[in-house]
């Protein structure tokens, strides 16, 4: 008796870690299918956090732009990460230099393509146009795209900025392994950054009809200890005329990036 | 099928226009009637596949690479080449495109194009008899321009002037070597070298990606509004719907700086000289299971007496395959060094004029 008692409380304990891992949260939500029957993740989507300024907790802060005051200052978070990120001792020091640095070296003033899992949770909305072959998440900020591959996994064929992604169902929830990244992305405004061996394996899952739960594991070996996650929901825009807008921004940093070269006589 | 921007895309642009501008000889033409076909259309009616959510499917990889340039050659009078015109035709380009550049001169440096698997002719070519890809007006060149269109083109040219020389300023170069865009997006003009497109539908959605700058429409199906008439974007602001196994697209909302005005660099890529009032509506029918038949009006009053008409097909892109990221900003190695360069040479005259003043 006592025995079967255990059993059943263990059983129960594992199913509600299980449904709790998979999604996030219990009880487990279905979502609407496709026309071929997989969960319905098309729509327009964005996080609403401060981790695209600091993935770890941290506090309120003024901006970096005297002008700009309050405006754009920095928003306290209570973090995205589990615990804390693992660096390697070498590696948490470029992460500072990189964070004291930041105006200097931060891709996203450049306009540079984001990264993964950067552009998730970057304060612009991003669109997913789901199809059986292929998922497309389709990007505002500076129109980066991914192709998720469902059926026709490939290795990387070179390395690239937003990588290569490979799909697949597990029951509600979306799997995508991406890798073969440059080094030359980070994970928000504070610094946080990769190495070209960086392999992401992101979750999502649908947990109500308007909030996906977006799940990441990140692995790097030359820059972290050991792999380590982040979670967030994702919210859906459900505006009647909610759409990608063009934000084009190359144009909005060729005087930042080029200005110096300027021939001295032209304005 | 991994293309960065090694250099200057400026130097791509002006070798299409070159192979733009040269004309086809082609013996005893006969001036032909009007017929709005590309020489591609199926024999039979097709009926395409359906998605899961019943749209016509026109999804996959596809390029509209061609050597047809977009208006029909001046010496050239009738609209559709024979079979062996035509192949006689792609050969000359091709053979042009292949060429040899000299050894340890500037254009070698730049490309070989043939070298990278980059020239159109080692990859899939969205064939079609036509002799130029405009179909109306009948005599296959663009309408005449207005007058304001031409004291427009004026302007924008006398602007340019004053800017300076293009390697004054990152701003003042054209937007291909900026990075910002070409005219591969709406409409779908092709480009010298990657004329590649994926096309994935969704309900209420069709999402078509341009290779080239990761440029990428998300078309709505809903009969919204376009925006309201003060947003501006480069590639405007597409909404589609489907008539029978058509899908049509009208565009409109265009800023006043995109291929379609700003940029007259472009020359030969671009539908140029266009206001920011135009309107494009295309057509996108597959025809069958390798091709899709895209067609292309442009309604400009501002700028041409009337509208015009162009047609290409889209060819399944067998060869290349799967899109590559084209981090062409990213890799913009050349806005930068080209500056130098002419900073650096600035700097040497300045010293050999203040040397011989010395003197």
């Amino acid at each position: 008796m006592r025995n079967q008692f255990t059993g059943v409380m263990m059983i129960t304990a594992s199913l509600c870690l299980a449904v709790t891992t998979a999604s996030g949260q219990a009880p487990a939500y279905r979502a609407p299918r496709t026309g071929d029957g997989k969960p319905n993740l098309n729509g327009i989507w964005q996080a609403l956090n401060s981790a695209h300024w600091d993935v770890e907790a941290h506090n309120a802060a003024p901006g970096q732009i005297l002008e700009l005051g309050a405006s754009n200052a920095v928003p306290g978070g209570p973090g995205v990460v589990e615990g804390e990120i693992p660096y390697k001792p070498e590696a948490l020091a470029k992460k500072k230099e990189n964070a004291a640095n930041r105006l200097k070296l931060d891709p996203e003033i450049k306009c540079y393509l984001p990264g993964v899992p950067r552009a998730t949770y970057m304060p612009y909305p991003f669109q997913i146009v789901q199809s059986q072959k292929h998922i497309m998440i389709l990007h505002e900020f500076a129109s980066a795209v991914r192709t998720i591959y469902m059926d026709d996994h490939k290795e990387a064929p070179a390395d690239s900025w937003m990588g290569w992604s490979n799909g697949r169902w597990e029951g509600e929830t979306l799997v995508v392994d991406t890798n073969g990244f440059l080094d030359s992305t980070w994970f928000d405004r504070a610094g946080n950054y990769h190495s070209d061996a960086l392999h992401v394996i992101e979750r999502f899952t649908a947990r109500s009809p308007d909030t996906l739960m977006y799940e990441v594991t990140i692995e790097d070996p030359k820059v972290f200890a050991r792999p380590w996650k982040m979670s967030m929901p994702l919210y859906r825009h459900v505006e009647k005329n909610a759409q990608l807008m063009e934000f084009r921004c190359v144009e909005f940093v060729e005087e930042l990036l080029y200005g110096h070269l300027r021939k001295p006589s032209s304005k | 099928m991994t293309h960065r921007c090694l250099v200057s895309v400026g130097i791509l642009t002006a070798l299409t226009v070159v192979l733009s501008v040269t004309t086809i000889p082609v013996a005893g033409q006969a001036p032909s009637p009007a017929a709005k076909t590309n020489g591609t259309a199926a024999k039979k009616a097709y009926t395409p596949a359906r998605t899961p959510d019943g749209q016509p499917d026109l999804q996959g990889f596809w390029t509209n690479s061609t050597y047809t340039p977009l208006e029909r050659p001046k010496n050239v009078t009738k609209e559709l080449y024979t079979p062996e015109e035509a192949a006689a035709a792609e050969r000359a380009a091709a053979a042009r495109e292949e060429e040899q550049t000299q050894p340890g001169t500037v254009a070698d440096v730049h490309y070989d194009l043939t070298q990278f698997g980059l020239d159109r002719s080692q990859n899939t070519l969205a064939r079609n008899l036509r002799t130029g890809l405009i179909v109306d007006s009948p005599d296959g060149r663009l309408p005449p321009v207005t007058a304001e269109g031409q004291k427009r083109a004026a302007e924008v040219a006398a602007a340019r002037k004053r800017m300076g020389e293009p390697t004054d300023a990152a701003q003042n170069m054209n937007l291909g070597d900026r990075c910002i865009m070409m005219a591969n997006t709406a409409p779908m003009l092709p480009m010298g070298y990657m004329s590649t497109y994926q096309i994935v539908q969704a309900p209420g959605y069709v999402m078509i990606l341009s290779e080239r700058m990761h440029d990428f429409r998300v078309i709505p199906l809903d009969g919204r509004p376009h925006l309201p008439s003060n947003v501006r974007q480069w590639k405007g602001d597409s909404r589609g719907r489907w008539e029978g196994n058509t899908l049509v697209v009208e565009t409109a909302g265009y800023n006043s700086k995109g291929p379609g005005v700003g940029d007259n660099s472009a020359a030969g890529l671009s539908f140029r000289g266009a206001s920011e009032d135009m309107r494009l509506t295309e057509w996108f029918t597959r025809v069958d299971a390798d091709t899709i038949h895209y067609r292309f009006t442009i309604d400009d009053p501002r700028t041409w007496t009337k509208p015009w008409t162009a047609e290409i097909p889209l060819a399944k892109d067998r060869i290349q395959g799967p899109l590559f990221e084209h981090a062409c900003h990213e890799g913009n190695y050349s806005i930068g060094n080209m500056l130098r360069g002419a900073r650096a040479t600035e700097k040497k005259a300045a010293e050999a004029a203040a040397k011989k003043s010395q003197n």
